[in-house]
């Protein structure tokens, strides 16, 4: 398995998600004007504020020469998975439904979050069963995932609702708790909370492999 | 070159913490309550070709799925 992570001017979690992916594989880092993927079995784009997040975040990094072998790659059933500001690149281009809003208490927060697994379609996350519990840090303040209600009730029917906040995690006020989606043949997943800053038991759990294992 | 304002705002619906911390601090400061207070963009630029914008609004500027924007010629 050789996990690529993408690194924009402005990331800032490319390192850990790269030191993360070593533990489960082969990782190599990926420059924003690459123009092929290295031949890497899955894509991680990862947390930060890529290009500054000036305008709207997410809204600059998708138009990066990287991101259209990204959109080819995943479009292919390719593997892709978004943290953080990785997951609002990937609702920008249009890979996942939705959008990230401002936390509603406008605040940045860190706190470790507990998620619940749903059943879906993701092809992340092999080894987890619907249910489990994960415990990952979160740390944003843009990471409100909204959708009209219709993509929402659509989400849900689908199996694409891959992540929820457990009851008292949703520090960002979230629609119906989600912490995490995937698109509809379930090689892209996006999340809010960091997997790549949870997987040592030094630092209090390991959960994040799980999220990192396809 | 023509000038060009875009307002960029959330969208009706879509609950807006900005505007409405502005909406609370108001009082506070003494002013008159007030009400529906939404906090959005301005962006400007000076363009060749003013009917090219609705479609830079659609891919950059705005998110069209969270946001309204509003064309306005500058004076």
């Amino acid at each position: 398995m050789k996990y690529g992570v993408v690194r924009f001017p402005g990331s800032c979690d490319e390192t850990d998600a790269l030191l993360a992916a070593e533990r489960l594989g082969e990782a190599v880092l990926l420059w924003h004007t690459d123009r092929d993927l290295s031949g890497v079995d899955a894509v991680i784009v990862p947390g930060g504020f890529s290009y500054g997040d000036y305008l709207r975040v997410g809204a600059i990094a998708r138009f990066a020469p990287i991101m259209r072998e990204v959109e080819r790659f995943a479009a292919h059933g390719g593997l892709v998975l978004g943290i953080c500001n990785g997951f609002q690149v990937l609702c920008e281009a249009g890979l996942l439904p939705g959008a990230l809003l401002p936390n509603l208490s406008l605040r940045f927060v860190c706190r470790q979050v507990q998620l619940e697994v749903q059943r879906s379609r993701s092809k992340w996350m092999r080894d987890v069963r619907p249910g489990e519990r994960l415990s990952i840090p979160a740390k944003h303040t843009t990471g409100r995932y909204w959708a009209p209600e219709p993509v929402l009730d659509e989400l849900e029917a689908q199996g694409q609702v891959a992540l929820r906040y457990a009851p008292g995690s949703n520090f960002n006020g979230s629609s119906r708790d989600i912490a995490g989606v995937c698109n509809h043949a379930g090689n892209v997943l996006g999340l809010m909370p960091h997997p790549e800053h949870a997987v040592d038991v030094l630092t209090g759990s390991t959960d994040g492999l799980k999220v990192l294992t396809p | 070159m023509t000038r060009v304002r875009v307002l960029i705002r959330p969208k009706t619906g879509i609950l807006d913490p900005a505007g409405q911390a502005v909406e609370r601090a108001l009082p506070v400061l003494g002013f008159e309550p007030a009400r529906n207070v939404h906090v959005g963009r301005l962006v400007e630029l000076d363009v060749d070709d003013p009917s090219r914008v609705p479609e830079m609004c659609e891919r950059l500027l705005a998110n069209p799925l969270i946001e309204d924007y509003e064309i306005v010629p500058a004076s």
